[in-house]
């Protein structure tokens, strides 16, 4: 009997955003189909991973990590520097930690400074996240937007409670916002809606699901990208066809599976090669559920991620 | 070719007797085609009836069982293409591989190895399943030989992977008995492997260089008596192992072609010398569909990851994991320590628990059983409330572990702070923080009063 090929088409297809300018800009998103599924429609690009740097000195951070990165903590222009040209990170991500009013509380213009600074440095995209606090985030990346105009970076994150300035600071200088909702396909879809109801481009959006780690929560981001994915090409929903980022690397990075040493934990076996793992299936759980755009810590995930999706044929 | 509730009403004695715990015939009919009841349940249905509706009653992926007792393995009776649809339902079995070209001193050190490579998590143990020989040398006496020592030294199920049916039976002779998984039937040596597979009652995986023949040979094989089968795609890279895995599950489950209605096979081993991209093709035949996966190495940072990946993926979505209720000393805690309390929501406990410890400040960490849900919304459905919390407190023995009567409770539930302290008698009600991200500088600051 001849074996009729379940293949399957679907109606929608992911827009594409495209980041940076010149030579030096990326494009994310443009398949018809879910990832991986390019034996059934197209994948015109693959993911791509933005790599993490700090604008403060790490503390207390894995020895995996501190073995590649040591030398570049408390310096995030060197930091970003090696993760673009020894790395071969697509982008940066840079994390604005220090503007954390429970930490640091760094002002928005020293902030700025660093991301002036980064960009001078690199001729890959950036994407600049703020500390998480919704308040002091849109102060913080309205000057960042400000800082980096002409250069199309992401900003984020945009949340319920700061979408209105985030989008407004988007507009104003050209930017792309990361819209972050809490594992939730409806949220999700909601912010998009608010957000290009306050004039703010379709393809100036990317969803952040603010996703788990494996081993803590993974499973809710992994199915929540999938129906966000499903909706995008099932349903043909141009609300929820922005591509997807997920922040992995912090999330991974803090659990104790990734960090804790051979000595505390003989039972879990080499604690570096554990903690690469940890954020490469965390990493490849995500892009096989639908994420387009991984931001990741250490350099060995990276290549390995980058080794599987050459594997799957995705250059 | 699911056959509809009407098509089976027709073969029903419709009686209406309601011995098969249904009130009518056709409400039976309609709970079989739903996929509801089993035929079995009906005393009455003719022998005729019962062959014409067997194949529509019966799953579309049919369950496969490796090895006897509490060791076994079963694999497939999938019903979904993604989890959030309904679940995943039998988690795929992880196999360690062993041959017999390798010393065999080593091979069964490496089998031996296998039985600390297990931990608990959330109440469930995450362990490797199955051991798989393989016959490199094509030496029947040798793999037989080593078949025998990894027998003696493991209670889990065996992989026998052989091309030649002398191999094969020569190994079943030792190993028949336990309902291996035989490896696997070609078109070369099917009629060989489906003798053999019949008079052992064991499961045959079966392989083939397309898909087209793969259908072939299970419908053969289907044909011979043999029914417990399993299916390897045939391919060895990635890319084509994920394509074609994707194709089994659908036209098994979305165009319920029988030939295809089988777990699967998958053999990272074969497919990549690099032990870290073993790993990772692993972790994909985890999510995406693999039924079996045999592994060359499995040393814990590589199977720790993988099964706590296999946990995640194979969670029923609308059951949420529960962590057990109860005191969690975290970084040593001891009489002066704070107490803090949370639910049992198995991420809610993860998440705060690793919070606490990367906070390096010891403290007793009570677990509320609110039937798994979060804090906010245990607070919303009435079960997170200050007489259950106090009960909790009460019995739990904690108030033997510390001299102070303090306990901090999660900021999003701050208001029932004045509730919780009347129901606790002597003890004083902190808020702590909303987010958990902010429990390592509440810890820091915040001390008992006694301390």
């Amino acid at each position: 009997m001849a074996f009729q090929t379940p293949t399957e088409q679907y109606s929608g297809k992911i827009r594409e955003v495209t980041i940076g300018t010149g030579d030096s800009k990326v494009v994310t998103g443009g398949q018809n189909t879910l990832n991986f599924y390019n034996f059934e429609g197209t994948m015109p690009h693959r993911p791509l991973i933005a790599m993490e740097v700090y604008d403060t000195e790490p503390v207390e951070w894995a020895a995996a990590l501190k073995d590649t990165l040591g030398d570049v903590w408390g310096d995030p222009v060197a930091w970003a520097k090696k993760c673009q040209d020894e790395f071969g990170a697509d982008m940066i991500c840079l994390q604005l930690a220090s503007t954390d009013p429970n930490g640091a509380d760094k002002s928005a213009d020293e902030a700025a400074e660093t991301v002036k600074a980064v960009l001078g440095a690199i001729s890959i995209p950036l994407i600049v996240y703020g500390s998480g606090n919704a308040d002091k985030d849109s102060e913080v990346l309205k000057k960042v937007a400000e800082v980096a105009q002409g250069q199309n970076t992401v900003i984020g994150t945009a949340v319920e409670d700061n979408y209105k300035s985030v989008a407004a600071a988007a507009m104003g200088f050209n930017q792309i916002v990361a819209g972050e909702t809490p594992i939730d396909v409806n949220m999700a879809k909601q912010l998009n809606i608010l957000m290009t109801n306050l004039g703010l481009p379709a393809e100036q959006i990317l969803i952040d699901p603010a996703v788990g780690a494996l081993g803590y929560g993974l499973e809710y981001a992994y199915s929540v990208i999938e129906r966000d994915r499903l909706a995008a090409l099932q349903q043909n929903d141009a609300m929820m066809q922005m591509p997807i980022i997920a922040n992995m690397g912090r999330e991974v990075w803090k659990t104790k599976e990734a960090k804790i040493s051979q000595e505390e934990a003989p039972e879990w076996g080499d604690p570096t090669r554990r903690g690469i793992l940890w954020e490469t299936i965390t990493a490849v759980s995500l892009l096989t559920a639908g994420t387009d755009i991984l931001i990741m810590r250490h350099p060995e995930s990276v290549k390995l991620v980058k080794k599987t999706l050459t594997e799957f044929g995705l250059n | 070719m699911a056959l509809t509730g009407l098509d089976i009403y027709k073969q029903l004695p419709k009686t209406n007797c309601g011995e098969c715990g249904v009130p009518t015939c056709l409400a039976f009919a309609m709970k079989l085609a739903a996929g509801g009841a089993s035929l079995d349940a009906c005393p009455h249905v003719t022998e005729e009836a019962k062959n014409a509706l067997s194949a529509a009653s019966a799953p579309p992926m049919r369950g496969v069982t490796i090895g006897t007792g509490d060791f076994a393995v079963k694999v497939g009776e999938e019903l979904v293409l993604f989890r959030h649809e309904k679940t995943f339902f039998n988690a795929p079995g992880f196999a360690l591989l062993v041959d017999d070209m390798m010393d065999e001193g080593e091979a069964v050190a490496k089998v031996e190895a296998l039985k600390a490579t297990k931990w608990e998590r959330v109440g469930q143990a995450l362990k490797a399943n199955l051991v798989a020989v393989k016959n490199t040398s094509g030496d029947a006496a040798k793999f037989a030989g080593l078949v025998t020592k990894v027998q003696a030294a493991t209670d889990m199920p065996l992989i026998l992977m052989a091309d030649s049916a002398e191999s094969m039976e020569k190994a079943l002779e030792v190993a028949g008995a336990s309902k291996p998984l035989i490896y696997a039937a070609t078109e070369g040596n099917a009629d060989a492997f489906a003798e053999l597979a019949k008079k052992h009652s064991a499961p045959l995986a079966v392989k083939a260089g397309s898909l087209d023949a793969l259908g072939e040979l299970t419908t053969k094989l289907d044909a011979a008596g043999v029914k417990d089968l399993v299916l390897d795609p045939g391919t060895r890279t990635l890319k084509e192992t994920f394509e074609n895995l994707v194709y089994l599950r659908r036209a098994a489950l979305k165009k319920k072609l029988r030939p295809y209605g089988y777990p699967t096979i998958t053999i990272p081993a074969e497919e990549t010398d690099d032990d870290m991209m073993e790993a990772i093709h692993a972790a994909v035949y985890v999510m995406k569909y693999g039924g079996l996966i045999i592994m060359r190495d499995l040393s814990p940072e590589k199977a720790y990851p993988l099964f706590v990946l296999r946990q995640n993926i194979y969670t029923d979505p609308q059951r949420p994991m529960q962590v057990e209720q109860g005191f969690y000393p975290i970084n040593s805690p001891d009489e002066n320590s704070p107490v803090m309390v949370t639910t049992n929501f198995s991420l809610t406990y993860f998440i705060v628990s690793s919070e606490v410890e990367g906070s390096k400040q010891p403290a007793w960490l009570g677990v509320v059983d609110v039937e798994g849900l979060s804090v906010l919304t245990a607070w919303a459905a009435g079960k997170f409330v200050p007489e259950r919390i106090a009960a909790f407190v009460k019995k739990s023995g904690i108030e033997e572990k510390v001299k102070h009567r303090e306990v901090v409770i999660p900021g999003y539930v701050a208001q029932l702070s004045g509730e919780l302290e009347d129901e606790l008698g002597d003890w004083k009600v902190t808020v702590g923080p909303r987010e958990a991200s902010d429990i390592s500088t509440f810890l820091k600051s915040y001390q008992t009063v006694n301390a």
